[in-house]
C-alpha cells in the first residue's frame, strides 16, 4: 500500500465533511474517485496529498505518517495538482515545468543537470517541447493542463494526485489529458489517484473506481463492479442504464432522469 | 525542440539575465557619480575623486565627504531597500498594487517619531530615526499578529491587507492629533512626510545599514519560496514549501527594509509600488532575478530623482519624495494605460 487513509476525519473548522474514512491506494494503479458535488472527494484528495491536515485519524505514505515526514521529502515522492491552478501572467511553459524541480533544489544550488534532464523529459512526455517558450496564458486549455501535469512530472514523484484534471476542458481535450495519464501509468509506472466528474471517462481510464457519497466510501473496485445501475441510484440519485462501452467494453452510463428532483 | 535542446536555451536566458544585471549595476554607478558631483555646488569629477582618495580639507572635499557622500549612500540604501521590499510585497500578496506601506511601517514610523518628540522629548535626528525604526517594526509586527487571527496556519494576503489598512488608519489619526499639540513635532513631521535623503549625516547611514543588509539577506533567501508561492498555496505546499515560514521570512524582510528606509528618509513608499513594474519586463516572473533587479532600479531611480530635485529649482532644492511623486505618478498612469497591469 503506497498511500493510505486510516479513519480520517476531514473538514474546515467546525464543518466536518468526511468522518472515519478508510482508503488504500495500491502501487502502480490508477484510482479514480467519483461522487456527487460536495461528497468530499476533493477534500479526501487534499488530505491524501497533505494539503489538508486531518482532524482525526491519519494518512500514511509508504507506511509512515505523512505529517511526520518533512514536507520537502514528501514532495519528492508525491505530487499533487490542485483543481484549476493559476500561474502568474507571462510565465512560460519551460519556467513552469522548471518550478517542479523546487523540492530538489536548495538556496545555494539552484539548478543541476538532473533538473535539466527531468524538465526536458517531462516536456517530451507531455508533447510540449515545441511550446516550451510560449507563455502559459497563450495556450489552449488542454495544453495548459498538460503543462501543469508536466510540472508535476518534473517533480519526479512516482505518486501523482490530480484533482479534476479535466475541468473546463472540451471532450477532445479531456481525452487528451486522460490519454496522457494512462501513458504515465503504463509507460512510466506511476501510481495515480484522481478525481473525475465524467463517469464514462472515469470507467474507461481507471483500474479502480471509488464511489463516495456524504463523506463515505459507498463502493470501490474495478469499474464494472462499481458502476452499476443500483449504485448510480444510491450515490447520484440518478436513474440510468449501464451498457457496455462499444469501444472499450467498460461500463457506459446512459442517464434516464433523476430520482429526487425528477 | 528535442530533449537536448533545452540546455542551450536555458544557458542563453541565464546569459541575458546576467547582462541585464550588469547594465543595471552600471546605471546605479552612473547615478552615484551624478549624485556625488551635481548639486547647488557642482564639483568636477577629478575633484570628487581627489576628495575621496586624498582629501586636503578644501571646500570641495568638505562638500563631498560630509554632504554628498552620505546623501548618495543613503539614496542607494533606501532605493535598494524599497525596490526589493516592493517586489516582495507584491509577490506575497499577488497584488500588483501592493506596496510596503501596506504593513503599516510608514504610519508606524511617523507615529513613533512624533510621539517621541512630544512625550519623550527626543530632539536629535538620530534619536527620531531610532524611534521611527522601532515604530515601523512594532506596527508591522502588530499587523502581522492581527493578520494571523483570520488565517489558518499563518496570515493570508487578504487578512494582512485588512489589518495593515486598519492599523495605518488608526496610527495616522493619532499622529494627526499629536502634531496639532506641538509645533516642533509638526515641523519634523512635515519635513519627514515629504521624503528626503538630504542633511542626514554618515551616522544615519551607519544606523540603518545593518537593517537593510539583514533585510536583503532574508529577501534573497525568500526568493525561491516566493517562486513556488506564486503558483498558489496548494501547489507551493505540494512542491514541499513551508508556507507559514516563507511568509514570515518575507514579511520580516519587508519590515526591515521598508522600516529602515522610511524611518531614515520619510515616506518614499511610492518607490516600492512602481519599481517592480519596471523590473518585471526585464526579469520575467522569477523572483531570484526580480528582487535584485528591483533593488538596483530602485537605487538608480531614487538617486536620479534626488539629483533632478537639486537642479530643478535653484537656488533651492525639491525633496526627492516630491520629485518622485511628480515624475512617478504620470509615469505610472502611462504604464498602466499602455500595458494592462500584470496578474501575479
Amino acid at each position: 500500500m503506497r498511500l493510505q487513509a486510516a479513519g480520517v476525519k476531514l473538514g474546515y473548522g467546525d464543518r466536518v465533511i468526511v468522518d472515519g474514512l478508510d482508503l488504500g491506494i495500491e502501487a502502480g494503479t490508477v484510482t479514480t474517485i467519483i461522487g456527487p458535488n460536495g461528497c468530499g472527494k476533493s477534500t479526501l484528495l487534499r488530505a491524501l496529498g497533505r494539503l489538508l491536515k486531518p482532524q482525526g485519524g491519519e494518512v500514511l505514505l509508504d507506511g509512515k505518517r505523512i505529517d511526520r515526514i518533512p514536507t520537502r521529502e514528501v514532495a519528492k515522492i508525491l505530487g499533487v495538482l490542485p483543481q484549476a491552478p493559476s500561474a502568474p501572467e507571462g510565465l512560460t511553459v519551460a519556467d513552469l515545468v522548471a518550478r517542479g524541480r523546487h523540492p530538489h533544489q536548495t538556496w545555494y544550488r539552484q539548478w543541476s543537470s538532473d533538473d535539466e534532464g527531468a524538465v526536458a523529459a517531462a516536456l517530451d512526455m507531455t508533447g510540449l517541447a515545441d511550446l516550451a517558450e510560449r507563455p502559459l496564458d497563450e495556450l489552449s486549455g488542454g495544453q495548459r493542463q498538460r503543462a501543469w501535469i508536466s510540472m508535476a512530472l518534473a517533480q519526479g514523484t512516482d505518486l501523482l494526485l490530480l484533482d479534476e484534471p479535466t475541468t473546463f476542458l472540451d471532450l477532445a481535450h479531456q481525452v487528451e489529458v486522460l490519454e496522457l495519464v494512462r501513458h504515465l501509468h503504463q509507460e512510466a509506472g506511476r501510481t495515480v489517484v484522481m478525481v473525475l466528474h465524467d463517469l464514462n471517462l472515469a470507467a474507461r481510464y481507471a483500474d479502480r473506481l471509488v464511489a463516495m457519497r456524504s463523506g463515505r466510501v459507498i463502493a470501490s473496485g474495478a469499474p464494472h463492479e462499481v458502476l452499476t445501475e443500483e449504485l448510480l441510484r444510491e450515490v447520484f440519485e440518478l436513474d440510468a442504464k449501464v451498457i457496455a462501452d462499444p469501444v472499450a467494453g467498460t461500463p457506459l452510463v446512459v442517464p434516464i432522469g433523476t430520482l429526487s428532483r425528477g | 525542440m528535442s530533449a537536448t535542446a533545452v540546455a542551450p536555451r536555458l544557458l542563453g536566458v541565464r546569459r541575458r539575465r546576467l547582462g541585464v544585471l550588469l547594465a543595471l549595476l552600471a546605471s546605479v554607478a552612473v547615478a552615484v557619480v551624478l549624485s556625488v558631483t551635481i548639486g547647488s555646488k557642482s564639483v568636477p569629477l577629478a575633484d570628487a575623486w581627489h576628495a575621496l582618495t586624498a582629501p586636503t580639507g578644501s571646500e570641495n572635499d568638505l562638500v563631498i565627504r560630509s554632504l554628498r557622500l552620505p546623501r548618495t549612500a543613503l539614496g542607494v540604501l533606501a532605493g535598494l531597500a524599497l525596490g526589493v521590499a516592493g517586489a516582495l510585497m507584491q509577490g506575497h500578496t499577488r497584488n500588483p498594487l501592493a506596496d510596503p506601506g501596506l504593513l503599516g511601517v510608514t504610519q508606524g514610523a511617523a507615529f513613533a517619531m512624533v510621539a517621541s518628540i512630544i512625550l519623550l522629548g527626543a530632539s536629535t535626528l538620530l534619536t527620531y530615526i531610532w524611534y521611527g525604526l522601532a515604530g515601523a517594526l512594532v506596527a508591522s509586527v502588530a499587523v502581522f499578529a492581527l493578520g494571523m487571527v483570520g488565517g489558518r496556519g499563518g496570515p493570508t494576503p487578504v487578512t494582512l491587507a485588512l489589518a495593515g489598512t486598519a492599523v495605518s488608519a488608526l496610527l495616522y489619526a493619532l499622529t494627526s492629533a499629536l502634531v496639532l499639540l506641538d509645533e516642533q513635532a509638526m515641523d519634523v513631521f512635515r519635513f519627514w512626510q515629504a521624503g528626503s535623503i538630504a542633511s542626514r549625516g554618515a551616522d544615519v547611514v551607519w544606523q540603518v545599514l545593518p537593517f537593510v543588509v539583514a533585510g536583503l539577506v532574508l529577501a534573497l533567501v525568500n526568493a525561491p519560496g516566493l517562486n513556488a508561492l506564486s503558483l498558489g498555496e496548494d501547489v507551493a505546499r505540494s512542491l514541499g514549501q513551508n508556507i507559514p515560514l516563507t511568509r514570515t521570512i518575507g514579511i520580516a524582510a519587508v519590515t526591515l527594509l521598508s522600516g529602515a528606509a522610511v524611518a531614515a528618509c520619510g515616506s518614499l513608499a511610492f518607490v516600492g509600488l512602481i519599481v517592480p513594474h519596471l523590473a518585471r519586463p526585464l526579469s520575467g516572473t522569477d523572483h531570484r532575478w526580480l528582487l535584485p533587479y528591483s533593488g538596483l532600479i530602485g537605487a538608480a531611480l531614487l538617486l536620479t530623482a534626488d539629483v533632478i530635485g537639486r537642479v530643478v529649482a535653484p537656488p533651492g532644492e525639491l525633496e526627492v519624495g516630491v520629485v518622485l511623486a511628480l515624475l512617478g505618478a504620470p509615469f505610472f498612469v502611462f504604464l498602466v494605460r499602455r500595458r494592462k497591469p500584470v496578474r501575479l
